[in-house]
């Protein structure tokens, strides 16, 4: 591949880009900057109050216990999704009418808006109309995800794998049909076995695409919003209370600016610093 | 071993049908049906639900709402991500690199920490309720992703294809709407698709820019849930409505994705 030639000319092509993006995107931050270090009584009169905010949220019990169970939502989803995502993009079809109709099908849930995913996972589990719950309750468990913390978090858990885990297959599986067969071959008469062959040839082909699904799936777990609120709301109690439900209940519920603007830049740093380990872990991993 | 893997796809394509057959089945029942106890079908198929949503303007509207702010995003996020991923793929310039990681972390804005500060910027620019508004929060996620897509498939074409072109006599426009656009047909496609999808889902912003003119489908659902109490019927023939556009859009690219993915640096 030749290299890129030197041209300053290049932002001129993307000053568009720049502009819209900024538009949006600085503005309405230096709007959340401006409120995390104010005080306001709701009449319009803004005090000024440093760091006072930022001290609070980091302090707060109920930071950490949003944040906790964010973290453990991320970690739980990122752990079924994508080993299970590689396994179902390995047994898929390579060639024939089949294909067509698994990625059609599995790509379907992708398109759904999330308040109707939340509002279908909502009906479906319902313990006494709803076919999941009608169904574990008559097979004698103990199942009511409006009540029992357990429940209401297997079933977010259940949603999330049901959403999201055909964008890892679509990925991986993009990445599988990249590799030649002669690569197959040429493992067949080497004798490799199933394992060698997906250690030695899939796994590293897939290896971008893989890591590109991971970050996508990190990102947009940590800021989940819709899906949750509809389905439980947050609760039973606070128990499914994910970090962008908490925030949005502390500036729109309460109206407490000062506080939910801090929260919001804490929130916003801390996926940018996962982000930014995981994409330097595994763009060095990739260049090893 | 190998003959039973085509269990493992069927399994999880039966897994992720599941909720959504209790959706369908569920809009062809009344409200009666489904509060009155459990059926696997609907015993008294009617549809009533479908009726009046195509009928209630307050409805129809929602889904007519929705798709022009959705394709109001779409080409302008694809429209000028083009020449920005042509920049990021072919010239190295000033602060390129953290430019697009600057792009790429706008992606990662949980859309809960703008939904304050866009309510009170866009009501302040006089664009609160159009469609306008949506359109363009929604190009905070979208243009970055796009950008992504983009550049990959554009550095996939061979730097010679310019090259050759402009000895031939294009000038660079031409060159660019003429030869390079259709070269990337694919990869504009697929940029376009997922625009067209993280637009046609979010529901954050899209709830808190709108009030009534614009207000999307989705929004129109979850206040009708609350308002009129338990119509469970509507709201999952509201919820089937929606999957429609969505899987007309996925027929007509499902040979895209997987060939899109393979080819570009996503």
């Amino acid at each position: 591949m030749k290299s890129k030639t030197e041209n300053q000319k290049g932002w001129l092509f993307v000053l568009p880009v720049v502009l819209l993006v900024a538009f949006n995107a600085i503005i309405p931050l230096m709007t959340v900057v401006n409120y995390s270090v104010q005080e306001t009584f709701g009449d319009n009169r803004f005090f000024f109050e440093g760091l006072k905010w930022f001290v609070q949220v980091l302090h707060s019990e109920r930071f950490h216990a949003s944040l906790g169970r964010q973290l453990a939502f991320t970690g739980i989803i990122l752990a079924i999704e994508v080993p299970l995502g590689v396994a179902i993009a390995l047994a898929m079809p390579r060639k024939g009418p089949w294909v067509s109709v698994c990625l059609v099908l599995m790509a379907l849930p992708l398109l759904i808006p999330w308040n109707v995913v939340g509002a279908m996972w909502n009906i479906f589990a319902l313990p006494d109309i709803g076919m999941l719950g009608k169904t574990l309750n008559s097979w004698g468990i103990d199942y009511n995800y409006t009540r029992q913390p357990f429940s209401a978090w297997a079933t977010l858990i259940a949603m999330d794998v049901w959403h999201w885990t055909s964008l890892v297959v679509l990925l991986c599986y993009a990445g599988l049909s990249a590799i030649p067969d002669a690569y197959y071959q040429a493992a067949r008469i080497d004798g490799a076995s199933s394992w060698a062959v997906f250690r030695y040839i899939q796994l590293p082909k897939m290896k971008r695409v893989l890591t590109i699904a991971i970050l996508l799936r990190f990102m947009d777990s940590f800021n989940i919003y819709t899906e949750p609120f509809v389905l439980t709301g947050g609760g039973p109690g606070n128990s499914t209370t994910l970090l962008s439900i908490d925030l949005v209940k502390v500036a729109l519920g309460q109206f407490d600016l000062g506080p939910a603007a801090a929260m919001s830049i804490i929130y916003f740093l801390i996926i940018l610093l996962l982000s930014w380990i995981f994409y330097t872990l595994m763009v060095q991993g990739e260049e090893q | 071993m190998k003959r039973l893997q085509w269990l493992v796809p069927t399994l999880y394509i039966l897994f992720l049908l599941l909720p959504i057959y209790w959706l369908i089945s569920m809009s062809f029942k009344s409200t009666n049906e489904i509060l009155g106890g459990f059926t696997l079908w609907p015993q008294h198929f009617t549809l009533q639900n479908y009726r009046k949503i195509f009928t209630d303007p307050t409805w129809y509207n929602g889904y007519i709402n929705s798709l022009i702010y959705v394709v109001m995003n779409t080409v302008l996020s694809v429209a000028v991500a083009l020449p920005a991923a042509y920049a990021f793929s072919r010239y190295r310039f000033l602060g390129d690199k953290h430019l697009f990681f600057w792009l790429l972390t706008n992606r990662m804005a949980p859309a809960a920490v703008f939904a304050l500060p866009f309510f009170q910027f866009y009501s302040a620019l006089g664009l609160f309720d159009t469609y306008i508004a949506v359109a363009l929060a929604h190009c905070l996620f979208n243009i970055p992703l796009a950008v992504w897509i983009l550049e990959g498939f554009m550095s996939s074409v061979p730097r010679e294809l310019d090259e050759t072109a402009f000895v031939d006599g294009y000038g660079f426009w031409r060159f660019f709407t003429r030869i390079f656009i259709p070269t990337t047909a694919a990869g504009i496609g697929v940029a376009a698709f997922f625009c067209f999808m993280f637009s046609w889902v979010e529901l954050l912003l899209a709830k808190t820019l709108t009030s009534v003119a614009a207000k999307p489908i989705a929004a129109t659902m979850t206040r009708t849930a609350s308002s009129s109490g338990y119509e469970l019927g509507l709201l999952a023939a509201a919820g089937t409505l929606t999957i429609i556009p969505g899987a007309i859009v996925i027929y007509f690219v499902r040979n895209y994705i997987a060939k899109g993915f393979a080819l570009g640096r996503v």
